[in-house]
């Protein structure tokens, strides 16, 4: 079935761009920046270090160590940029697939592979990171993050949320909601969509007609497209909408367009449903490349610097690693630990009987659940 | 002591939290200017504001997910769902996230939402406006579960459910909600998750929750002409259970009967009827017997009278489990 295209929906979308996949500096009117040579140096250094840690999660997923790993490879520029620009007091809800945004939030990468160890279900403080948990139900979480943002606006606070959300997720209710409820209420809310072209292995056709940030326009306030492997792009664009939640000008919608390189998570098999050479074509707008070429051509950094993120990449990596896998196994009845706040009868009751249960085997708790 | 219908104390009971606790807010469809189809959030937006009392859009997913979001900044809501039928859109947000959350967090955030839901049938209501859904929560480990059934209650009963740091979803007995009876406006009132003893008997145990409660204390006064002594649990809190109130009673009686407007197939009466027979089988007579809906969805009004237990229906189990 081919559906007639809406109108408009041939006219070629403005895609917010301040580096070339070449590395080469772009102006924009309404979205230049200014940057440091140790700035750049240090967005350099984040994106390397997340697609190392990265990198060696899916490394432990593969040798069991993880059940599950959801890779960023390939948005590292739409989370560094984003991630950066928030501020302490900002506060950011992901998906499972913020690796970078946690990185910016100063969370311990070990503390991200918790659950996908299977040792608990998120296991990090919101609060001490104002980083939120990751959510795994599609979209969920764009309604948390505008009932936060209300909050905020309750407190008279000079803060801004962030929620990430996928391509796939604009199809859910629960993100079209959301959208209704920052505008009418003017949220000091930024929706980060990183379009990465894929929801496991459905394209983009299936979610949409009309490229994803024009839909802002129907639910009343702004939507941007931002070349989601440009950092300097996400940083700029991101900092714009977060000050402009913050001044009171309510929501806006960041499409940032990129690309998923790896697959949906390392139980998912990609050259099913997508060919080869769409991912070659991506490899050259590579959201690393272009930033070690700018730095490069600028002569902003040398062979010893980029030698060293590699070294420091490496042993996070190494220390990424062996710190999963001392990760600790949750005693048994860790899992009747903060069901409620308090006291609560039939859990408190459950716990006892379990553990005198599993007392009763020789050995106790480390045998009795032997499968 | 004030005279109040049942849905004024929810109410009073509101307004007492708001005046409490600034961070307690009001959000639903239609709590403002009308003051909830039902009138129970009557008047608190021009008394606390259009930011305590909130008009929210017409999604109920958005209420349960942005009351979620206000609540991790600080907040405390207390979301109306208009209609029993009409929740079903918010179960994703109250199953797989308000009731998860905390635990997620290792204990780092709370969530003390309050989900207030009309419930149960009686009033000629067309589809969706009739239902029973405790069920689907009390199954959900994280949420606590509770269901007013008298204006005193309902006034004490919502002020702790506000206090409360777990979610709790509140059900409110909508065909009760006229219902006048004496409220004590500085009384304290039983912890949450207590059951009520609210007529003793030594006969027969009949427990009931929300709108049934009134039915049994119909049924017991029946029953005493017959020279059966009924004793009346409310049980008030689902989830937890009160069980001791429970066992201790049915043990005294050795018989038990269960009532509730949901389907009795897989109805949380299944839940005591089990408990009930692992605790107190000794001392059993009879089995537990179940009176609730069919298995059939809501009827249409004109035959909500069939479905709906009533006095001769309990009545009939009681001769049932004194038959055995």
């Amino acid at each position: 079935m081919t559906a007639e295209a809406p109108r408009g929906a041939d006219a070629p979308p403005e895609l917010i761009q301040l580096l070339t996949p070449e590395g080469e500096r772009v102006e924009h009117p309404d979205y230049d920046i200014e940057l440091t040579a140790e700035e750049v140096r240090s967005l350099y250094r984040d994106l390397v270090l997340v697609r190392r840690v990265d990198l060696e999660a899916v490394a432990l997923q593969r040798q069991g160590e993880l059940g599950l790993w959801a890779s960023l490879l390939g948005q590292e520029a739409a989370q560094i940029g984003s991630g950066r620009a928030l501020t302490d007091a900002d506060m950011a809800f992901p998906t499972y697939r913020e690796h970078g945004v946690a990185w910016c939030r100063d969370v311990d990468p070990v503390k991200l592979l918790g659950m996908f160890r299977g040792v608990n279900h998120g296991g990090w403080d919101p609060y001490e990171h104002n980083f939120h948990l990751y959510t795994i139900v599609i979209g969920s979480q764009t309604l948390h993050a505008v009932g936060y943002a209300m909050g905020v606006q309750r407190d008279g606070a000079e803060a801004a949320t962030i929620v990430y959300f996928g391509d796939g997720a604009t199809s859910q209710g629960d993100v079209n909601e959301s959208f209704i409820w920052a505008s009418v209420f003017n949220a000091p809310v930024v929706f980060f969509c990183q379009n990465n072209q894929w929801a496991i292995s459905e394209p983009l056709e299936k979610q949409t007609r009309i490229p994803l940030y024009k839909r802002a326009s129907g639910f009343g306030f702004p939507g941007i497209r931002v070349d989601g492997n440009d950092v300097f792009a996400c940083l700029a664009v991101t900092r714009k909408a977060l000050a402009d939640a913050r001044s009171g000008q309510g929501p806006t919608l960041i499409e940032a367009f990129t690309y998923r390189m790896g697959a949906h998570t390392t139980s998912d098999d990609p050259t099913r449903y997508r060919v080869a050479n769409e991912l070659e074509a991506w490899k050259l707008k590579d959201p690393i490349e272009r930033v070690k070429a700018y730095l490069f051509k600028n002569q902003l950094a040398d062979q010893e610097f980029f030698d060293k993120v590699d070294a420091e990449a490496d042993a996070l990596g190494k220390d990424v690693r062996r710190r999963c896998l001392e990760l600790p196994d949750p005693k048994p009845e860790a899992m009747f630990d903060h069901v409620y706040g308090g006291p609560h009868a039939l859990v408190d009751e459950e716990r006892e009987q379990y553990l005198a249960y599993l007392a009763g085997f020789e050995g106790g708790a480390e045998t009795g659940a032997e499968r | 002591m004030t005279t109040l219908t049942l849905a004024k104390a929810v109410n009073e009971g509101l307004r007492r939290a708001m005046e409490e606790d600034s961070k307690v807010l009001v959000m639903g469809e239609d709590v403002g200017k009308l003051g909830g189809v039902f009138r129970v959030t009557d008047g608190l937006q021009k008394d606390f504001g259009e930011d305590r009392v909130i008009d929210t859009p017409l999604a109920e997913s958005g209420i349960i997910g942005t009351a979620i979001g206000l609540a991790l900044r600080g907040y405390r809501p207390v979301c109306e769902i208009q209609f029993d039928g009409f929740v079903f859109p918010a179960a994703d947000q109250i199953i797989t996230q308000l009731a998860k959350m905390p635990l997620r967090s290792l204990g780092a955030v709370k969530l003390p939402v309050v989900v207030r839901i009309p419930c149960g049938g009686g009033i000629g209501a067309v589809e969706h406006h009739s239902e029973s859904p405790e069920a689907y929560f009390t199954h959900t480990a994280g949420l606590r579960v509770v269901a007013c059934s008298n204006p005193a209650d309902a006034y004490t009963m919502i002020q702790d459910a506000v206090r409360c740091d777990d979610p709790i979803i509140f059900f409110e007995p909508k065909r009760r909600y006229w219902d006048k009876a004496e409220v004590d406006l500085a009384a304290a009132g039983l912890p949450l998750d207590r059951a009520r003893t609210a007529r003793q008997g030594t006969d027969v145990t009949l427990l009931a929750y929300g709108p049934m409660v009134k039915t049994c204390l119909a049924a017991a006064t029946a029953a005493e002409e017959e020279g059966r002594d009924a004793e009346v649990i409310d049980l008030r809190s689902l989830n937890p259970l009160d069980l001791d109130v429970i066992t201790e009673s049915v043990r005294r009686t050795g018989r038990c009967v269960v009532v509730h407007e949901a389907p009795v197939f897989s109805g949380f009466g299944a839940e005591l009827a089990a408990r009930i027979t692992e605790q107190c089988f000794y001392n059993l007579e009879a089995p537990v017997l179940r009176v609730g809906g069919f298995s059939t969805p809501y009827p249409p009004s004109r035959l909500e009278d069939h479905y709906l237990p009533d006095l001769d229906r309990v009545l009939d189990a009681v001769d049932r489990v004194f038959a055995y």
